[in-house]
């Protein structure tokens, strides 16, 4: 059975969510405290969604520096499957384990609904067991979740197939509307949508349990042995 | 030597300022026409001990690289001023 650690700052909110739908899929979660220095015998880290140290100065500026995030840099680099939702996606790019960053979404509007994505690549851990083409209805909860890089960033992301995921609609001001990215070894993910959130029929979508099967697989074949990751 | 420091955070010349823009569409409807251009950035104000004031810029240049600003999507000035033995910049400001 693979383990999952999930990442607890002082502000997440979402990651009772996150192990409750691992566990659903046979997954063994478990909590792992933003100050601690380990991940443990973890196969998978997630950052889960929230407002890690209140969002200030920048979402994920300051829990970057967290004693934990050094473990999942070295968990990272070593090819272990790391994925941040929501909040852990501002994580990821402030730790510069993820291209581009995430701003004020346009019109300054705050967006809480579901949206139809589509699956770009399954050149990445969270959709490896997805074909390129997949409609996936996902829900969205954000205020600064507009993806945004430099035009030449986007376009080496694009023909290396690290958008993962794209918006179908334009909620947010993403450039590409993209709504997901990887490492360029695919083992770094990134995501505004809430897989979790959609991981059973009565949440009124299940379309999110794709994405955590593919993570749980990933997790469970171990970590090859990697020197760095690079965006 | 004291120094106040003075960070002003700004967004990258071509990175969507989605708060300018908001502004920007508001100002005309107060009455205010002929305004164009608005940015919208912070302002980061510390006060910093460092023996001149080439090693204080060099420390702030360190923590906006570090911390106070995103590179990827933001630019950082750093403005300093040696504080004498007269109010600062920082209190007078409080008026």
């Amino acid at each position: 059975m693979s383990t999952v650690a999930v990442v607890v700052f002082p502000g997440s909110n979402c990651e009772h969510d996150v192990v409750r739908a691992l566990r659903e899929l046979g997954g063994d979660a478990r909590l792992v405290w933003h100050g601690d220095d380990s991940l443990g015998s973890a196969d998978a880290v997630v950052l889960p969604g929230g407002f890690a140290h209140g969002d200030y100065l920048r979402p994920g500026a300051i829990a970057r520096f967290s004693p934990v995030m050094s473990a999942v840099a070295r968990f990272a680099a070593d090819g272990g499957p790391v994925v941040g939702i929501c909040n852990g996606f501002q994580v990821l790019t402030e730790a510069g384990l993820l291209p581009g960053a995430l701003r004020r979404n346009s019109g300054l509007r705050f967006v809480c609904e579901t949206v139809t994505c589509t699956v770009v690549s399954s050149h990445s851990v969270l959709t490896a067991g997805v074909s390129p083409g997949t409609r996936l209805s996902l829900p969205i909860n954000h205020g600064e979740g507009s993806f945004t890089c430099d035009p030449d960033t986007l376009a080496r992301l694009e023909s290396s197939g690290q958008v993962v995921l794209r918006y179908d609609g334009d909620p947010n001001g993403s450039v590409g509307r993209v709504a997901g990215v990887a490492s360029r070894e695919g083992n770094v993910v990134g995501l505004m949508p809430h897989p979790e959130r959609a991981s059973a029929g009565i949440l009124g979508s299940d379309d999110g349990v794709v994405l955590l099967e593919s993570l749980l697989h990933s997790a469970s074949r171990g970590r090859p042995r990697r020197a760095v990751v690079s965006i | 030597m004291r120094f106040d420091v003075h960070v002003e955070v700004s967004g990258l010349e071509g990175i969507a300022d989605p708060e300018g823009q908001t502004i920007e569409r508001a100002l005309p409807a107060l009455g205010f026409t002929g305004v164009d251009s608005v940015h919208v950035g912070k302002v980061v104000r510390f006060a910093l001990d460092a023996p001149d004031e080439r090693s204080a810029r060099a420390t702030a240049e360190e923590m906006c690289a570090r911390l106070l600003a995103n590179p990827v999507i933001e630019t950082a000035v750093v403005t300093l001023s040696p504080r004498s033995g007269a109010l600062s910049l920082h209190e007078e400001g409080r008026g």
